[in-house]
């Protein structure tokens, strides 16, 4: 058990370098394959209008984009860790550790920014994931044991819709029905922090949770509904039942567990990927999370941002990865072995 | 049988190892000792049975000759070649002669595709042209294991499980092989379909000339389909002779604990049968015990069994045994077989 | 006296392609301390019997209709919650494999202690030493550290006996095993079966052995029942079925299975065709297109479905031959055959 920790703790590690090799090359490997050079990197991340040739230059040559490509690659793992500074000719810009990158545009580190952000997407993420896996399970359960029932095709109906429908149509539904014209819930772009009132909190997040939970639980009740079908048909739920016990325990105790492991793992990914922001969602609710962060960063184009948000993404998926890996082992004890 | 020729097959000091790894960095801190160092030839026309219960690589055996997976040593020749780690390239025009039937019907078959492709399957990948095209050749072929050529078209779940392994059978036939290995050819049958196929097999053996090296763990399946049979336990030969020696006077331990283990459908001498209880299961291949592998199960076991590894040598004409308390040997009247009576095989016609 | 009795069983099961007739009218006893052998191949209705006892028979859809008297009970018509409580308690079963009929994520100690709690209002402190006992009384060596393994840590032998010791903890007087030595090596099948035998003794419960593999049945059974497309086809001591078998089906059998008790015979003797689909069961006798005898029942086998009916002493049959015809055919066609002499 404790090699296997350790041995999913390296690989989280290892996957993490990798993840930062990757991303590192996606803004700057390839865009020199294709043939972009120094002075248009400079020019691209510093933007200043009018600047004479000599000046991007001089300002690529600062910057330090001539140098090779590993040095840049060490220069950026160096920033992530202990912070840089970049010298733009014109003033020293300060970017502390964990610095993932320093906006130009707007003259900001970019860290800040997203750690201001996390409460909403987090808040978002949390509380959608939470709703989205009791209706989403339960749903699946009831539909597996009553196949075939009216109760079961109206659900997995229901289930289809949500798969196929996007949140900008979902919610701008909500949006007009309950905010606009029923007056239930609040308007899009209000978002009120746990620590300042929990209960407004809730409130202001209700209608984009549950409109996120909508799409996630229509995929986990289908899958947990195809989990349950076919764990209900194992041989040890004939055993459980042949020992008498009561079908309410066979359903939890021996099918559920068994069934829910594979949710499991999808629920840790999901979550993971839905902490690195939830686009559709908080630009549809009009939401300052680190997705909608994300948007205005790609209309600006300010690339420090974009790989930012990237490389906190892959880190949440990463984490929850091996979170989800160490829980797999807690729940089959087979899994120990490896 | 023709049996003064050479070997079809000859197997020497086969070994297969399987690594395990262990730890942060997946050292090699053992292996698997599937197959360790058997030998044994098979001559042309004659049915080798190779039984053992679970794990003791009876199926690795049968895979190591086809060349499915690769030797970690020890030699096969085929046909007078050394096939031992000859690429698959070069192999590919010599599986033609040696064919393959599978246990299962049900997963060895491809369900998308109609019998007729499949059994036809090996003409294509083969690229050989037949006198009257493919389909005439397959429908022959269907004929002979006794399917309906007229279902050619039809697809796998349209049939049984016993008309599936004949699907499974025309099809290692489609090339007219010289060898064919069969891993469980009928364990997953029903009864009574068992002995159509194992009919089925003995048949076809007689009219095409084949050559069987026959794997199963039902002992009373492969005494009667064998020739020749060697026991395997561990990775190991622990016994190997004629069938009517095997069966009738075997003398390593754990063949006598097999025998006596298979339960007899005769009511009458249940109670009064001596039967020798083996304690425990087969240990792990992984860490088999040392020298005779089969001390820690052996009731006559002692010092030098935990020490010496008995070999395989011939204690009788054509009955090689590795055990150094062996039973049965010569001197000792050899005792009845398992209902203790002493019968002449029978010359009737079957009922039909 | 009679512990067990089932009076004209019948388990249909509703399906698109039709009406599936998994038991069709079976009836027989069985006393405590007994054991009834059911043999039959696939699709013979053999497990859906065993199933349909418990109670086990998959819910809603399946239609069950004739009697079942365990100890005086009557089952068919009882509550399902009744029925439950007497599951694991009054009978309980062992199945075929004994991996996939352990909950992978329980040990083997927490399966058992659960079982027994159900049934018995005791702490889990008592239960888990009940547990070790019944571990220890299967024969699993250092009990009281195995009781924490899980199913996947046990051998298969091993793990058939923790299975048998979750059947028997609540020390039921029905015990019902579903091919309990099928999926077990050649050696550790004796030893299983030496252990049943045993553990009935001990226990005195009455045993009901469904296998497909008439030695085992031949080890353990004072009765057997033949099933063929979801009917009782033979029905007899043990001495009855193997000695004076009167059923071709059941010669059939006899004759497909090569022996190690016998000179080999230079062929077997299978029997023709397929099990029949329990959909389509042939008319009349669903034997006959299998029958080598058929065409001597001057064309009733096809028609008419023949009557189980007493030949001798508690032995029936359900033939269209005359009794006398079949002793006949068995001493002078069939029995010569399966002696591998003349």
């Amino acid at each position: 058990m404790v090699t296997y920790i350790i041995r999913r703790l390296i690989a989280a590690v290892l996957m993490l370098v990798v993840v930062s090799i990757v991303t590192f090359s996606i803004f700057f490997v390839i865009p020199r394959l294709a043939g972009v050079t120094a002075t248009d990197f400079a020019n691209r991340y510093v933007g200043s209008k009018g600047a004479t040739a000599e000046t991007v230059a001089h300002l690529a040559e600062k910057l330090g984009f001539n140098d090779p490509l590993t040095v840049q690659y060490g220069r950026w793992v160096k920033g992530i860790v202990a912070g840089s500074e970049f010298d733009t000719g014109v003033s020293i810009e300060h970017c502390p550790a964990p610095c993932l990158g320093y906006s130009f545009i707007t003259k900001t580190p970019v860290w800040p920014e997203l750690l201001d952000r996390l409460p909403v997407t987090v808040s978002l993420a949390l509380g959608a994931s939470v709703i989205w896996l009791v209706a989403g399970v339960a749903t699946g359960v009831l539909s597996a044991l009553r196949r075939g029932s009216f109760f079961d095709r109206a659900a997995m109906g229901v289930a289809l819709a949500g798969v196929s429908l996007p949140i900008f149509f979902t919610g701008m539904i909500s949006l007009v029905y309950f905010s606009y014209k029923f007056g239930i819930t609040v308007p899009g772009g209000t978002f009120v922090s746990f620590t300042e009132s929990p209960v407004q909190w809730a409130y202001s997040l209700i209608l984009p949770w549950i409109t996120l939970a909508f799409l996630y639980a229509a995929s986990y009740a289908r899958l947990t509904r195809a989990g349950m079908l076919e764990t209900m048909g194992e041989d040890y739920i004939r055993t459980a039942r042949a020992k008498g016990l009561p079908e309410s325990r066979v359903i939890t105790k021996h099918g559920l567990r068994a069934a829910l492991t594979p949710i499991v793992t999808i629920f840790g990914m999901d979550v993971g990927l839905l902490l690195g922001g939830a686009i559709l969602t908080e630009t549809t609710f009009s939401l300052p999370g680190v997705g909608r962060y994300a948007v205005q960063a790609i209309s600006a184009n300010d690339l420090p941002k974009i790989m930012g948000v990237v490389m906190l993404t892959a880190c949440f998926v990463v984490v929850a990865n091996l979170i989800v890996d160490l829980l797999y082992a807690v729940v089959d004890p087979r899994v120990r072995l490896g | 049988m023709s049996r003064a020729s050479e070997p079809l097959l000859s197997v020497q000091g086969l070994e297969k190892h399987f690594p395990v790894t262990k730890g942060l960095l997946k050292r090699q801190v053992g292996a698997v000792r599937a197959v360790d160092g058997i030998g044994f030839d098979v001559v042309k026309g004659e049915t080798l049975g190779l039984v053992g219960e679970s794990g003791c690589g009876k199926t690795t055996t049968g895979r190591l000759i086809t060349r499915l997976i690769e030797p970690t040593g020890g030699k096969i020749v085929f046909d007078g070649r050394d096939i031992t780690h000859m690429s698959q390239g070069r192999l590919r025009p010599l599986r033609r002669d040696m064919q393959m039937i599978f246990q299962d019907p049900y997963s060895s078959l491809n369900p998308r595709h109609t019998v007729g492709a499949i059994v036809g399957a090996p003409y294509r990948i083969q690229g050989i042209k037949t006198e009257h095209g493919v389909k005439r050749a397959v429908q022959e072929i269907l004929e002979l294991v006794g399917l309906n050529p007229e279902h050619y078209n039809r697809y796998p779940h349209e049939f049984s499980g016993g008309q599936r392994q004949r699907i499974g059978i025309a099809r290692t036939l489609a090339l007219k092989p010289k060898l064919i290995i069969a891993d469980e050819p009928v364990s997953a049958l029903d009864v009574s379909i068992q002995a159509q196929v194992v009919n089925l097999l003995e048949d076809l053996q007689s009219e095409l000339d084949l050559t069987y090296v026959v794997i199963a763990h039902d002992l009373s399946v492969v005494r009667h389909i064998s020739d020749r049979v060697a026991v395997m336990y561990l990775g190991k030969i622990v016994e190997m002779a004629d069938r009517t020696d095997l069966y009738g006077s075997p003398m390593h331990p754990y063949t006598n604990a097999l025998l006596s283990a298979v339960p007899i459908p005769d009511v009458r001498r249940r109670s009064e049968r001596e039967r020798i209880r083996l304690q425990g299961d087969v240990p792990s291949p992984l860490n088999p015990p040392p020298a005779c592998r089969f001390h820690t199960r052996c009731w006559k076991a002692q010092e030098i069994c935990r020490k010496v590894e008995p070999p395989l040598t011939a204690l009788a004409p054509g009955h090689q045994v590795a055990c150094h308390f062996p039973e049965n040997l010569s001197g000792d009247a050899p005792p009845a077989p398992a209902a203790g009576q002493e019968k002449e095989p029978g010359t009737i016609s079957p009922v039909s | 006296m009679t512990f067990l009795e089932l009076k004209d069983l019948r388990i249909h099961f509703p399906t698109d392609d039709g009406l599936v007739k998994s038991v069709d009218g079976l009836s027989f006893t069985l006393e405590r301390g007994k054991t009834l052998g059911i043999v039959g191949e696939s699709g013979s209705g053999k497990s859906v019997t065993s199933l349909g006892v418990l109670g086990l028979h998959k819910g809603g859809r399946a239609k069950i209709s004739g009697e079942i008297w365990l100890d005086g009970e009557e089952l068919v018509g009882a509550s399902a919650e009744h029925v439950r409580k007497l599951r694991g308690k009054k009978m309980a079963m062992i199945f075929q494999d004994p991996l996939s009929a352990m909950h992978p994520y329980y040990t083997v100690g927490n399966q058992i202690i659960e079982a027994y709690r159900i049934h018995h209002d005791v702490s889990k402190k008592v239960a888990r030493k009940h547990a070790i006992d019944m571990l220890a009384r299967v024969g699993i060596p250092q009990p009281d550290r195995r009781v924490d393994s899980y199913p996947h840590e046990f051998s298969g032998g091993m793990r058939q006996r923790a299975m048998i010791a979750m059947a028997l903890c609540c020390d039921p007087e029905l015990l019902i095993a579903d091919e309990p030595t099928t999926a077990l090596d050649v050696t550790v099948q004796a030893q299983i079966l030496d252990l049943m035998r045993d553990l009935q003794r001990d226990f005195n419960a009455a045993l009901i052995i469904i296998t497909h593999d008439l030695g085992v049945v031949a080890e353990l059974s004072d009765d057997i029942l033949v099933m063929y497309g979801g009917k009782c086809i033979e029905y007899g001591s043990a001495e009855d079925i193997f000695e004076r078998p009167e059923h071709p089906y059941t010669w059939g059998l006899l004759g497909s299975m090569p022996r190690l008790d016998r000179e080999p015979t230079e062929r077997l003797l299978p029997i023709k065709g397929s099990p029949p689909s329990l959909i389509n069961v042939p008319s009349g006798c669903a034997f006959h297109p299998r029958c080598p005898y058929a065409e001597r029942t001057a064309g009733r086998s096809e028609t008419e479905v023949p009557e189980l009916l007493e030949t001798a002493g508690g032995h029936r049959v359900r033939c269209h031959l005359p009794g006398e015809r079949r002793r006949a055919i068995w001493e002078k066609e069939v029995m010569p055959n399966l002696e591998g002499t003349s």
